[in-house]
């Protein structure tokens, strides 16, 4: 397949996260942005999964470890034929299967719920170890948001994958350097980010988590080492892709109005 | 009780290849036996509860059945928050094993006190909560609860408790077991309070009060008509449980009587008041506590 598919793909969810949001007065678009990209090659190029059977036992699992980002997957999983393209209609609204937060209780291709962060990585560790020692063939990967990293569970997890060498595990670091209530480097610093996972003994690659052709060779190429988990650090940009969204930390909460839904569009060439 | 228990679930392993053991690396002279024999399917996770909590979840969203096991609170309050949203949201087939309830580890200080375990645990949507009596229901409840399909709770006791059924009781999970029969009163223990309670009834007894013995070995699902009919045919109850007087045995037997009736009966609830233990052994503590045969009988007696 062609990366312009994948970019393609990377600009119809982006709309639809931006339309979601506005529906529902919902918050969490710039987190959805800066991992789109990612997401658009995973499910373009790299996960064998397969939507008429969303429980086949040996498929790829994707865990959405930064919850809050569930518009742009549900997106992804819409498009992708998991679920009609209609439920992206109901997203946070009174008794939709469709949380702010992923939520898999009746949405297929949700691997698990998520939302309070620190949770996916170990629950990727727990499939990963299963397949191992059972010599299946499926792989994990597992999208970490950088200010998740502040919890202690995933330094718990990330002291266990190398341990039972679980390489069929992959983490995605959505590496947009603001959290909640202001950027990584005011609240808790990740830097040297890569050096910590390589003395955690993962294996790692550093990538610019918009450039497709990077995305595409760092997730096929995996595992990067035998033996060992990888990690792709991906520098994002909060917001990415509509210019006054970008790395700004208000739209980690504001909701685009309908003038601002417009204008969102306008700059994604998706102006309808 | 950890003994029972590493038997039951080392025979249960032997049929059935979904079972697997992880530890928050505790368990020595107690695991081994299961870690030798089952390499593949026991995890020392290491001083890590909340990531073996994720990864039993990882775990059983694979098809298994996962047990995790450590002492006192750590396998659950440590890591209360992967229990609720990873285990019990997703109703997943996670068996959470503390040894060591109540003042089993009396002398090791507050930190080695289980006396909020049962409340927090039964708070948790889906979860089954079982704290069985003796070394006998050990040995059934984790057979029962292999066969439940959902998460589980199993609050043990330490090692040494007094075998107290002669024969094995039937034992299903949230079916109370009548240890004795009585009319005058209903004393329901729950996990390793059992002999004493029964002693108490045995005291009472010389004090021509007949007092029937429920091992209530199921906080959740309650049986709630093994409460009921105890309160129609005998008129009071007691409930004894090493454990804070809030949000455990006695709580969730008086929602129960809240819902139906209160009418003329008498209920108290016997455990430790709303507060941190003292340091000292399980014997002292039941002492300080008055859960002894002595004081449980003698509060008995105040209440009748």
């Amino acid at each position: 397949m062609s990366t312009e598919s994948s970019v393609d793909f990377a600009l119809a969810i982006r709309a639809h996260a931006l339309r979601m949001v506005h529906r529902a007065n919902a918050s969490h678009i710039g987190t959805s942005l800066s991992m789109a990209d990612l997401l658009a090659v995973l499910y373009s190029h790299v996960l064998r999964v397969d939507p008429e059977r969303p429980d086949w036992p040996d498929r790829d699992r994707f865990i959405l470890s930064k919850g809050h980002g569930a518009a742009i997957l549900y997106a992804v999983l819409a498009e992708r034929g998991f679920f009609p393209v209609k439920w992206l209609d109901t997203y946070c609204q009174d008794g939709s299967r469709l949380a702010g937060h992923i939520t898999s209780h009746g949405v297929p291709g949700v691997e698990v719920s998520t939302g309070s962060l620190g949770h996916g990585l170990p629950i990727g560790c727990g499939m990963a170890l299963a397949g191992k020692r059972e010599g299946r063939p499926y792989r994990v990967f597992v999208m970490l948001s950088d200010g998740e990293l502040d919890e202690g569970s995933n330094w718990e997890a990330i002291l266990f994958a190398p341990q039972h060498r679980l390489d069929n595990l992959v983490a995605i670091v959505d590496y947009n350097k603001i959290q909640s209530f202001g950027t990584v480097k005011e609240v808790l610093e990740l830097e040297p980010l890569v050096d910590k996972w390589r003395a955690f003994r993962w294996a790692v690659r550093e990538i610019d988590g918009h450039d497709h052709k990077q995305i595409e060779s760092a997730l096929t190429s995996a595992p990067f080492e035998p033996g060992k988990p990888s990690v792709i650090v991906a520098h994002t940009i909060k917001g990415e892709g509509v210019s006054f969204m970008e790395n700004q930390l208000a739209w980690h909460y504001k909701s685009p109005n309908a003038e601002q839904l417009k204008q969102a569009l306008a700059e994604l060439g998706l102006n309808k | 009780m950890r003994t029972a228990f590493i038997e039951t679930l080392c025979e249960l392993a032997e049929q059935d290849e979904r079972i697997w053991l992880l530890t928050g690396d505790l368990g020595y002279s107690v695991l081994e036996r299961f870690a030798s024999r089952f390499p593949r399917r026991f995890v020392n996770m290491g001083v890590a509860e909340q990531n073996m909590t994720g990864v039993a979840a990882g775990l059983a969203l694979s098809g298994k059945v996962v047990f995790t096991y450590s002492i006192a609170n750590f396998p659950t309050l440590r890591c209360l928050e992967q229990i609720r949203n990873d285990v019990c949201y997703h109703n997943l087939n996670v068996k959470i094993v503390a040894v060591g309830g109540g003042f089993a580890y009396g002398t090791q200080g507050m930190t080695h006190h289980a006396t909020e375990d049962l409340a927090i645990m039964r708070a948790l949507p889906n979860m089954v909560v079982v704290a069985p009596g003796d070394p006998v229901e050990t040995r059934l409840a984790t057979r029962a609860i292999v066969n439940y399909p959902g998460p589980c709770y199993l609050r043990l006791g330490k090692a040494g408790e007094p075998v107290v059924h002669q024969t094995p009781p039937a034992f299903t999970i949230g079916k109370a077991i009548t240890v004795r029969e009585g009319n005058s009163v209903t004393l329901i223990s729950t996990g390793g309070m059992l002999d004493n309670v029964i002693q108490a009834a045995e005291l009472l007894e010389q004090q021509r009060i007949q007092a029937r013995v429920l091992s209530m070995h199921t906080l959740k699902p309650l049986d709630s008509e093994a409460v009921l009919a105890a309160a129609r045919e005998t008129g009071s109850i007691v409930t004894v449980e090493e454990h804070s007087v809030v949000g455990g045995l006695g709580s969730a037997v008086s929602e129960t009587l809240s819902k139906v009736m209160s009418k003329g009966i008498h209920f108290r609830s016997l455990g430790m008041s709303d507060r941190f233990a003292d340091i000292g052994s399980q014997e002292c503590s039941r002492r300080s506590y008055r859960l002894t045969p002595q004081g449980i009988s003698s509060a008995v007696q105040d209440m009748l």
